[in-house]
C-alpha cells in the first residue's frame, strides 16, 4: 500500500491551513491520552467519527484518572503519547521548559486560532511566547445544582442574593429534615478536587481577583488570615452533617460523577449540588428520563462579598502534542474547530471556548445560560488549583480530603500546605 | 509503526536466547584449543559470564545508581547529603508512611499464615475440602489493582436510611440489628485494617497451598506412633505436627514479609493513600512521578531495599542450609 507515503507528501505543508477540517483520506493513526471517561468519552467517540470517516485517521484514545502520574511516565520513558490531555497549565509550563511539548506555532494556523479563540484562551496555552496547549473544551465552574420542583415544593429560592443567605435557606431545609447539600469528593488518584474548586470560587467570591491571582501564584501563605476564612466559610456547610446528605462519610466515599443522585430520589434526599457545567452529561446519562431546565438547572454559587456577584471561575481541558505527525496535527486542528467543539456542547459535557460556536449554537437551555453567566461576568478567573505546580495541586486535593474528615485539622492542614508551598514553586 | 514495534518484540523474544546459543557454542569451540585442565578452569567463569553482566546492568548498577540519586537534590543536580532521609525521618506526613508499613508488616504476615494454617488443618480433616480450597485460593488468580477495585465495591458507604451497595455494610447490616453502616476506607480508626484485609484475602489461599503441601508431607508413621503412645489430638497438633511444619511456615512468612513490605496495588487503587493510609512503596511513586522529587524517591526506594535485605537473606540462608542436608 502506497497510500501512507503519498499522505505524508501531501500534508507536510499544508495541514494546518485547513480549518475546517483536514484534506482528504490520510490513514495511520493518532494516540491521544486523556481523562475523559463515562459521558464525556461518549461525546468524544461522537466527535471523533467524523474525522475517522474523512481522514481514515484511527484515534486510540488511552483514559486515565492518574493523568499526571501516567502522563509523567511515559514521557520520561521516551515513548509518549501523539497528543495528550494536559492535567493543568501548571504541568503544561512544566512540561514546555523541558521542551516535551512541540510548538504549536509551526503546526497550527495561528491567525486562523485567533479568528477562533479570545486571547485569553490563547494566552493561557502559551509558555515563553510559544503556543504549546490549545483548549479543545471548557467549564464554567462554581454552579448550584437544583431540581426546580423539589426546590419549589420546599419553599426554597433558586437565586440566594449572598453566600450567607444560601447557608440559611440550607438551615432552613435542615429545619424540615432534609439535608440540603449533596456533596461527593471522591476521583481516584485526583480525590479531593471537587473541594478545591469550592474552596477556588469561595475565594474569588470572598477576596477578589487580585488576591486570588497571588494566591495561585504562591504569593499568599495558606495560614494567611485570607486563606484560613475561606475553608472556614466552606467548613460552615462541609463541616456541619445537617447540611450534607451522609456527613462526612459520604462525602468522602461518594464519587463526583454520582454524587448528585440525592437531588433526584422520591422524595429529594438533597436540593444543592456543587458541580461545573459538565455534570449536566453526567445528570443526563444516569436520568435520561428527565429534561434539562425543566428537572435540573443551576444558578452561579452566590457571592460572600456581594460587589463580586459578577465574577467567574472557568477550566478547561488543555491539549498539547508530544510527536509532531501528520495525523496528531490534523486531529488537534480538528479539536480546535467550531465543528468539533459542538458536540461537547451537545452532549452537555462543557462550553466551547472557540468563539463561532455562538450562543444560538447551544442546543440547551443550560448550555445557553451557563454561556449567558460567562458572557456577563466581569471578572473572570482560571482555576486556581491547576494553575499551581503539580506537587501544590496534589497537596490541595489531599488536603480537602483531610479537612472533609476532619474540620477540626483546619491549623494543622494549612501548615502543611504551607509547608508545600516553600518548595513546590520554582524559585 | 506497531509493525516495528511487533519485529523488535520477536528479535527480543528469540534473538536473545539465539545469541546466548551463539555465546555458548562459541565458548566452547574456543576452549577446545585450550589444555583440558584450564578448560576446567575456565569453563564455569566463561558460562557465567553473560549471568553475571546481565546482572551488573539490570539490577547492580540501578541500585546503585538509586543510591547515588538518593544523595541528590529533587532534579538531581546538586548534592545534598542525607537530607532527603533527614526529611523522611522528620516531617509528620512521612512519618505516618513509616507507620503504617510497620502496621502492615505487624497484622499482615501473622493473619495469613495463621488463617492459612488453620484452614490447612482443619481441611484436611473433611471431605469437602476440595470446596473450600478453591474457594479460598480462587483469589489468588485475580490481579491486585482488579481486587483493589472489587473491595472498593464491597467497602461502598451508603447512609443508614439508603438502600446499602457494599457488599460489607449490606451484610453486616442484615446480620447485626441496629448497626450503623461504616465507611471503611474512610474512617481513620477503620481504614488501615480494612485495607490490611484485602492484601489477606489475597495472599491466604497460597499460604494454604504451601503449608498444606507441608503437612502431607509429615509421614502418617509418627502421627500414629504418637496416637499409640497416648497423645491427645491437641498434643499431636502442638507438639508434632506444627514442629515438623516449621520450616515451611518460616519460608511463607518470610516471602509474605517481603511481599508487605512492597505493598503498593491495594493502597493505590483504593484510597491512594489518603486520610493516613499511605505506604512506602506508594509514597515513592508520588515523589517520582506526580513531584518528579527523584531525591525523595531514591531515598525510599533505599530504605525499602534496606529493610527488605535481612529478610531475603535470611531466606537465602535457609535455602542454603536444607541444600547441604539433602
Amino acid at each position: 500500500m502506497m497510500r501512507p507515503f503519498v499522505a505524508w507528501v501531501l500534508l507536510a505543508a499544508p495541514v494546518a491551513a485547513l480549518p475546517a477540517g483536514p484534506p482528504g483520506k490520510i490513514g495511520g493513526k493518532v494516540t491521544v491520552l486523556g481523562v475523559w471517561g463515562g459521558a464525556e468519552l461518549e461525546t468524544f467517540n461522537k466527535l471523533v467519527k467524523p474525522f475517522q470517516e474523512r481522514t481514515g485517521v484511527t484515534v486510540e484514545f488511552e483514559a486515565t484518572r492518574d493523568l499526571d502520574a501516567v502522563l509523567t511516565t511515559r514521557v520520561e520513558a521516551g515513548n509518549p503519547p501523539d497528543l495528550a490531555v494536559l492535567p493543568s497549565p501548571g504541568k503544561m509550563a512544566d512540561l514546555a521548559r523541558r521542551g516535551k511539548l512541540v510548538n504549536l506555532g509551526g503546526v497550527l494556523d495561528l491567525a486562523d486560532l485567533k479568528r477562533s479563540y479570545a486571547q485569553g484562551w490563547i494566552d493561557l496555552g502559551t509558555v515563553d511566547g510559544k503556543l504549546v496547549g490549545i483548549f479543545p473544551k471548557a467549564d464554567l465552574k462554581g454552579l448550584i445544582w437544583y431540581d426546580p420542583k423539589s426546590l419549589r415544593a420546599a419553599g426554597l429560592s433558586a437565586s440566594p442574593g449572598t453566600f450567607d443567605d444560601l447557608l440559611a435557606e440550607a438551615h432552613a431545609a435542615a429545619r424540615k429534615g432534609v439535608t440540603p447539600f449533596a456533596i461527593g469528593i471522591e476521583s481516584g488518584a485526583a480525590s479531593g478536587w471537587v473541594g478545591t474548586d469550592w474552596l477556588e470560587n469561595i475565594f474569588l467570591k470572598t477576596h477578589g481577583p487580585a488576591k486570588y491571582r497571588e494566591w495561585y501564584q504562591g504569593k499568599l501563605p495558606w495560614t494567611s488570615p485570607e486563606v484560613k476564612a475561606v475553608w472556614q466559610t466552606w467548613g460552615k456547610i462541609v463541616g456541619d452533617p445537617t447540611l450534607c446528605y451522609g456527613g462526612s462519610p459520604y462525602i468522602l466515599s461518594t464519587n463526583f460523577g454520582a454524587a448528585f443522585v440525592p437531588l433526584f430520589e422520591t422524595p429529594p434526599r438533597a436540593y444543592f449540588h456543587f458541580q461545573a457545567t459538565f455534570i449536566q452529561g453526567f445528570i443526563a446519562k444516569q436520568f435520561p428520563a428527565k429534561k434539562a431546565g425543566d428537572d435540573y438547572s443551576f444558578f452561579a454559587l452566590p457571592p460572600v462579598d456581594p460587589a463580586l456577584a459578577r465574577s467567574a471561575e472557568i477550566s478547561g481541558d488543555l491539549v498539547g502534542m508530544f510527536r509532531t505527525t501528520p495525523q496528531a496535527a490534523a486531529f488537534l486542528s480538528y479539536l480546535a474547530t467550531a465543528e468539533a467543539q459542538a458536540y461537547w456542547v451537545k452532549g452537555g459535557n462543557g462550553l466551547s471556548p472557540n468563539r463561532q460556536v455562538s450562543l444560538d449554537d447551544y442546543p440547551s437551555v443550560l448550555s445557553r445560560k451557563a454561556a449567558q453567566i460567562l458572557a456577563g461576568a466581569e471578572l473572570t478567573v482560571f482555576d486556581a488549583s491547576d494553575m499551581m505546580p503539580s506537587k501544590m495541586n496534589t497537596a490541595f486535593w489531599s488536603a480537602v480530603v483531610s479537612f472533609v474528615s476532619n474540620p477540626s485539622q483546619l491549623d494543622d492542614i494549612l501548615a502543611e500546605l504551607e509547608s508545600v508551598r516553600k518548595t513546590a514553586y520554582p524559585k | 509503526m506497531s509493525w516495528t514495534r511487533l519485529a523488535w518484540a520477536v528479535v527480543a523474544v528469540l534473538g536473545v536466547p539465539l545469541a546466548l546459543c551463539a555465546y555458548v557454542y562459541a565458548v566452547e569451540s574456543g576452549l577446545q584449543s585450550l589444555a583440558p585442565r584450564r578448560r576446567g578452569q575456565w569453563r564455569p567463569w566463561l558460562w557465567l559470564a553473560p549471568g553475571v553482566a546481565l546482572l551488573a546492568v539490570f539490577l547492580v548498577f540501578p541500585v546503585l545508581h538509586t543510591l547515588v540519586l538518593s544523595l541528590l537534590s529533587a532534579d538531581s543536580t546538586r548534592f545534598v547529603g542525607l537530607a532527603n532521609y533527614a526529611h523522611i525521618f522528620t516531617t509528620r506526613s512521612m512519618l505516618v508512611v513509616l507507620r503504617n508499613n510497620l502496621l502492615w508488616l505487624a497484622l499482615f504476615p501473622a493473619a495469613t499464615v495463621s488463617l492459612g494454617l488453620t484452614i490447612a488443618i482443619l481441611t484436611d480433616r473433611v471431605r469437602y475440602q476440595w470446596l473450600v480450597k478453591a474457594s479460598v485460593f480462587v483469589p489468588m488468580a485475580i490481579s491486585l489493582v482488579a481486587a483493589g477495585v472489587i473491595w472498593k465495591f464491597m467497602y461502598q458507604y451508603q447512609p443508614p436510611d439508603a438502600p446499602q451497595t457494599g457488599t460489607v455494610n449490606a451484610l453486616l447490616s442484615a446480620l447485626i440489628p441496629g448497626f450503623r453502616p461504616r465507611a471503611w476506607l474512610f474512617d481513620t480508626s477503620l481504614n488501615n485494617v480494612a485495607l490490611v484485609l484485602v492484601l489477606v484475602w489475597m495472599w491466604v489461599g497460597l499460604a494454604m497451598v504451601i503449608l498444606y503441601a507441608a503437612l502431607q508431607g509429615i509421614d502418617e508413621g509418627l502421627i500414629e506412633a504418637a496416637r499409640i503412645e497416648g497423645a491427645s489430638e491437641a498434643q499431636i497438633l502442638l507438639r508434632v505436627i506444627l514442629p515438623l511444619m516449621m520450616p515451611t511456615v518460616i519460608v511463607v512468612g518470610t516471602t509474605l514479609v517481603i511481599t508487605v513490605l512492597k505493598v503498593f496495588d491495594v493502597v493505590y487503587v483504593m484510597t491512594n493513600g489518603s486520610l493516613g493510609t499511605d505506604v512506602i512503596a506508594n509514597r515513592m511513586y508520588k515523589e517520582m512521578f506526580n513531584y518528579n522529587d527523584f531525591g525523595r524517591a531514591s531515598a525510599f526506594a533505599t530504605l525499602l531495599l534496606v529493610a527488605i535485605m535481612p529478610v531475603m537473606l535470611i531466606n537465602i540462608r535457609r535455602f542454603g542450609r536444607k541444600g547441604d542436608a539433602r
